[in-house]
């Protein structure tokens, strides 16, 4: 049974490598790293050796660029009983429950191979999430894409086709995978812009519940304890996919396609089973999923971390394919695998759990008191390296950092002020902007993802955000995810800010009160001095927000490189926001309920003055839509008035004084009046309390820290009163009709349109815009 | 000895995704191309110690058992000896 | 009155129905496990949702094999009520026990929403309780819930008064554009030749909590429970 781990007392070495400058090229190795791996073995590297300092040592596994930013962001509250470094972050929701949760990235693979890489992506996050002990309760996705609209006019047939098809893949793949696991989908957000079109981006959240005193963690301990390996067997799948991940795109990448993963979801559901199963027999130690570098990442973590070693007799390792050699062994990344210590007296009971499930499950290993990981392939020592030297101690760079400069004009251009200048007929403008990409329904992609699996879900995808009961509780947790990356290309600093408050306004919205973040940084390759700068002014962001906000992260995932040909992507982080509904029966819809209803717009600032906001216009989905041109600023934002918008929302749903409430964002007030009444059928008539600016910027300006609200008609006061004490102003009062759509002052009409007529521009826009698409042959049926 | 076992819906069934393929093709202008149907493709590797009558009732058995719905599905194969 | 819930590797739903049993309609329930062949005594047998053995051969088409089966058929040929949702329902036609067939959506596309259903007869005990015509709201969640059958079987279907839900509008009135994945005559559920298993699309046990968006499921449950308590 025990395989005879004697290496533990072992003098020889592992065989040296014939290194070559081409062979440290291709594992991605500089010449400095090259001498910090002599220096931590002593000698020179065996090949399985530099492989996995290879993978270890890549941005994707080691944060090398951004680790030194990554420390200014807050991680802590009382709240917070795990933050960054685990599998997952976790959070204390109240009466013994606490939950997991976690946002990555995959867009590398999912560029290569849409519905594999996609599909993948959501496996790796749900193993993040259950290898702690958490059973996955919802998972959300947030998708950047190029254009799809065939009058894109900057891209052309091929790149509209190649989006199109992505996005059917990436969709189909997360359907796929998360339908067939039974893990509800949320929806998450889906945004279209050029500079994804090679380059497109796939973030998975998941979130799991456990029970406080049920957590588990990758950490190995026990001298002598067994290493086991479960699930799927082991092939040449992604073999360098780390590497791959961090490493721009270029022509021929898309050759690397015999290294894409193909994930499982039906072995990943009896995984879930069966590790759940085990964790309550008692006898695990530590558990930690296989993913990025496989084999390598997760043996090397769970020693660094318990201040121990490993030692591995890959022969040992379920195959797939044959003659697999140590090195392919050690950095394959096949899915649906984990790696655990189970107590020495009690692995029996473990791996009989995982006979039931009819999973393979083999000792491959044991815990030495040596810190240092240890791989033995036919009778030979094949690897011996410190374990720190793979984790802690690995690279970190202070990249240099570029000043940043604003890439755009901070005023439109002549033209596009005579434009703005002459009157336009905002019904028409309406209109154009509900059928736009950003703007128009998701329906498309979230039809085709499980909502309700597992019974849970209270406020399901096309909503603010997610809110899901908590059975056997009173609670719920709601969740959203939110990046504008147009905003972060303007200013990062304030545009990462945004992403902090709109998803936690998203949260907000529902009555819950946001507590804690994850986050996925996509930036391109920091290498450049000016994306450096970008980054590191995000992170700066994040924290300001974050810290005033009272959402520390609990973790998240770095993705660099994200450049296709020199052409880097907008910056991207995306944030996911959590919060806790003391009493989920409290929660607030996003839709307008019925005609009758007082509709109120509150906002937590005052109106931007007309020079402000000419600026900030520019940075809108009215700009961008309608003049096709970008200039300015993102929005002012004042994370004091936002902080105290969210605890106004709080009181008034935990007074059961709303009907609905939802964010003004995307495309203005106008925008967010038409889609609040899309789902039942209704418009409003509202009246502005005054405004300062233009018609077209009152309707359709993008000013943060503004949601609109339904009530009852008898609930006036008491909001009135509520809202008052937070600060917060009514900038708009009216009412929900049946028909049609009014905005005006006391003395004029800005908009008048007839809500039948919107709703199917909104509605169908999307699939009607993937119908005129060809299948092109790279284009996944499946 | 190999079987190839191709399972297609029957033709009086409705096939969805061999129209839309067949709709693309069209799209993209490839010629001559009068209908498509999908199905799936099985490969079973058979023991050697099967003759070859004994592999065909093994085969037919499989796939009207197992591998084929006959609602709606039906199948042809073909026997490879190595 | 004893409820049993089918589990086969695979199944997503198992926990969500044995949940409504347990919790909302408050019966005792227990798991059934796909190698057992012991019923333990169950009432009636719930077939819950999710994609056993992942489905990839056939839905349904591996479970129909396993140990349980057999004695399900058996529970089944004896007059026990058994309801099949969603996978359930793929399994039950794979099984035999119900006429026909579950094909990939018309639109090819997996398709998760709330839908319409005009309850089609009374005459039996999943819908005894409730009134022909009237409409429930009950989600779906399938790629393959495209029914299908020959001519003949549905002519007897037809003629039986075995088509117990079809999808409509939420008026009533059974239209193509309420079809959402193509089903021959919006069949959505059916019953077998002896009225004690029902197998249906939609998810009842989605949709028994108003918290959860509708409660009309519930009232399918709620018809068996008082159908089996009158036995």
């Amino acid at each position: 049974m025990n395989p005879g781990m004697n290496a533990g007392t072992t003098t020889a070495t592992p065989e040296s490598a014939i290194l070559s400058p081409e062979l440290l090229r291709q594992h991605s190795i500089t010449d400095d790293e090259y001498q910090r791996i002599l220096q931590a073995l002593g000698r020179v590297p065996s090949l399985t050796e530099l492989g996995i300092y290879s993978v270890m040592w890549s941005e994707h596994c080691s944060y090398k660029s951004s680790r030194v930013h990554l420390k200014r962001l807050p991680t802590e509250s009382a709240r917070v009983v795990q933050g960054p470094g685990e599998n997952a972050g976790i959070i204390d929701v109240g009466d013994g429950w606490v939950c997991a949760f976690k946002i990555e990235s995959h867009n590398h693979p999912s560029y290569i191979e849409p519905f594999q890489g996609a599909a993948t992506g959501v496996g790796g996050i749900l193993r993040d999430i259950f290898t702690m002990g958490a059973r996955p309760l919802a998972v959300m996705d947030s998708l950047r894409i190029g254009p799809i609209a065939a009058s894109s006019k900057d891209e052309t047939t091929a790149v509209i086709h190649k989006n199109h098809s992505i996005l059917e893949g990436v969709v189909s793949g997360i359907a796929s995978y998360g339908n067939c696991f039974g893990v509800p989908n949320l929806g998450g957000e889906t945004r279209f812009e050029s500079c994804y079109s090679g380059n497109p981006l796939v973030n998975a959240f998941a979130l799991g519940l456990m029970r406080k005193d049920e957590i588990f963690y990758g950490k190995a301990t026990g001298i002598g304890n067994p290493v086991i390996y479960v699930g799927a067997k082991t092939g040449r799948d992604g073999i360098h996919g780390a590497t791959m991940a961090s490493e721009e795109f270029h022509e021929g990448s898309e050759q690397k396609r015999p290294n894409v993963q193909v994930g499982d979801p039906f072995m990943e559901k009896l995984l879930l089973e069966a590790c759940l199963e085990a964790m309550r027999t008692g006898a695990i130690v530590g558990i930690q999923d296989m993913g990025a570098a496989g084999l390598t990442s997760s043996s090397c973590e769970m020693g660094a971390r318990g201040g121990v070693g490993i030692v591995m007799n890959l022969d040992q390792i379920p195959q797939r394919e044959t003659n697999m050699t140590a090195y392919e062994m050690m950095l394959s990344e096949s899915q649906e695998r984990m790696l655990l210590v189970a107590e020495k007296s009690r692995a029996e009971e473990v791996l009989q759990v995982f006979a039931k499930w009819g999973l393979d499950a083999v000792i491959v290993g044991s815990v030495i008191a040596e810190p240092r990981l240890r791989i033995l392939h036919r009778g030979v020592l094949v690897a011996d390296i410190p374990n720190t030297s793979l984790t802690d101690d690995a690279p970190r760079y202070h990249r240099p950092v570029g000043t940043w400069k604003a890439p755009v004009p901070a005023v439109p251009p002549a033209e596009i002020l005579r434009q703005m200048q002459s009157s336009r007929n905002a019904e028409a403008d309406l209109k154009t902007l509900l059928a736009s990409s950003n703007l128009c329904s998701k329906r498309w992609v979230h039809e085709q993802y499980d909502s309700m699996v597992q019974t849970n879900t209270v406020q399901g995808p096309g909503g603010e955000g997610g809110v899901m009961r908590i059975k056997g509780t009173k609670r719920g947790l709601a969740m959203a995810l939110d990046g504008n990356g147009r905003w972060c290309y303007l200013n990062p600093r304030l545009g990462a800010a945004h992403a902090v408050a709109e998803a936690a306004r998203k949260v907000a919205c529902t009555g819950a009160t946001p507590v804690a973040a994850t986050n996925c940084l996509n930036f391109g390759n920091p290498e450049k001095p000016e994306i450096m700068a970008q980054l590191s002014t995000a992170i700066d962001g994040i924290a300001e927000a974050c810290i005033a906000l009272g959402t520390p992260i609990t973790g998240g995932n770095v993705s660099l490189y994200n450049e296709t040909k020199g052409e880097g992507i907008y910056p991207t982080p995306v944030v996911g926001i959590v919060g806790i509904l003391e009493d989920v029966t409290t929660a607030v819809p996003a839709d307008f309920q019925r005609a009758g209803d007082t509709v109120l717009v509150l906002a937590a600032t005052t109106p931007a003055k007309e020079n402000a906001a000419l600026a900030s216009f520019g940075s809108s989905e009215y700009a961008r839509v309608i003049f096709g041109s970008l200039w300015g600023q993102p929005p002012a934002l004042d994370l004091t008035a936002e902080a105290k918008l969210h605890l106004a929302l709080a009181a008034l749903a935990g007074a059961r004084l709303l009907h609905s409430a939802r964010d003004i964002s995307d495309g203005g007030l106008a925008v967010a009046l038409a889609e609040g009444g899309f789902q039942h059928q209704l418009g409003a008539e509202i009246t502005l309390a005054a405004s300062e600016t233009s018609d077209m910027l009152a309707l359709f300006g993008e000013d943060a820290s503004r949601v609109i609200v339904t009530c009852a008609a008898a609930s006036i006061q008491r909001i009135e009163q509520l809202v008052a004490q937070y600060g917060l102003t009514i900038q708009a009062r009216g009412t929900t009709t049946r028909a049609t759509l009014t905005v005006q002052t006391d003395k004029r009409a800005l908009l008048s349109a007839n809500v039948a007529e919107l709703i199917p521009i909104w509605a169908d826009s999307l699939e009607s815009t993937l119908r005129q698409e060809v299948i092109t042959p790279a284009g996944r049926m499946a | 000895m190999k079987a190839h076992v191709y399972v297609t819906l029957r033709t009086t069934v409705l096939d969805p995704q061999g129209q839309t393929i067949h709709g693309a093709l069209r799209k993209m202008r490839y010629q001559g191309v009068e209908d498509v149907r999908q199905g799936k493709y099985f490969q079973l590797t058979l023991s050697d110690a099967l003759t070859l009558p004994e592999a065909q009732t093994e085969v037919e058995r499989i796939a009207r058992e197992v591998l084929v719905n006959p609602v709606i599905e039906e199948y042809t194969y073909r026997l490879d000896v190595l | 009155m004893k409820f049993g819930v089918l589990v086969f590797p695979g199944s997503n739903c198992d926990h969500d129905t044995y949940n409504v049993m347990a919790e909302v309609v408050h019966q005792p329930v227990t798991f059934l496990w796909h190698e057992s062949s012991d019923l333990e005594n169950c009432d009636a047998i719930l077939v819950p949702g999710g994609f056993a053995y992942g489905d990839y051969l056939r839905t349904g088409a591996i479970a129909r094999f396993a140990p349980i089966m057999q004695s399900v058929k058996k529970f089944a040929a004896a007059g026990g009520p058994m309801l099949g949702i969603c996978n359930g329902f793929q399994i039950l036609c794979e099984s035999g026990l119900l006429p026909g067939a579950l094909m990939r959506n018309a639109g090819l596309k997996y398709i998760c929403k709330q839908v319409h259903l005009r309850v089609e007869t009374t005459d039996s005990p999943f819908t005894h309780a409730l009134r022909a015509g009237e409409v429930l709201k009950i989600p779906i969640g399938h790629m393959e819930g495209n029914y299908f059958c020959d001519a003949e079987t549905l002519a007897q279907l037809e003629r039986e008064r075995r088509i117990a839900f079809r999808y409509a509008t939420p008026e009533g009135a059974v239209t193509p554009e309420a079809n959402p994945n193509g089903s021959l005559g919006n069949i959505a559920g059916i019953l077998n030749e002896g009225r004690n298993v029902l197998g249906m699309m939609p998810h009842p046990d989605r949709s028994s909590e108003t918290l959860l968006g509708s409660a009309d499921g519930l009232r399918i449950f709620d018809s068996l429970m008082a159908s089996l308590a009158t036995k």
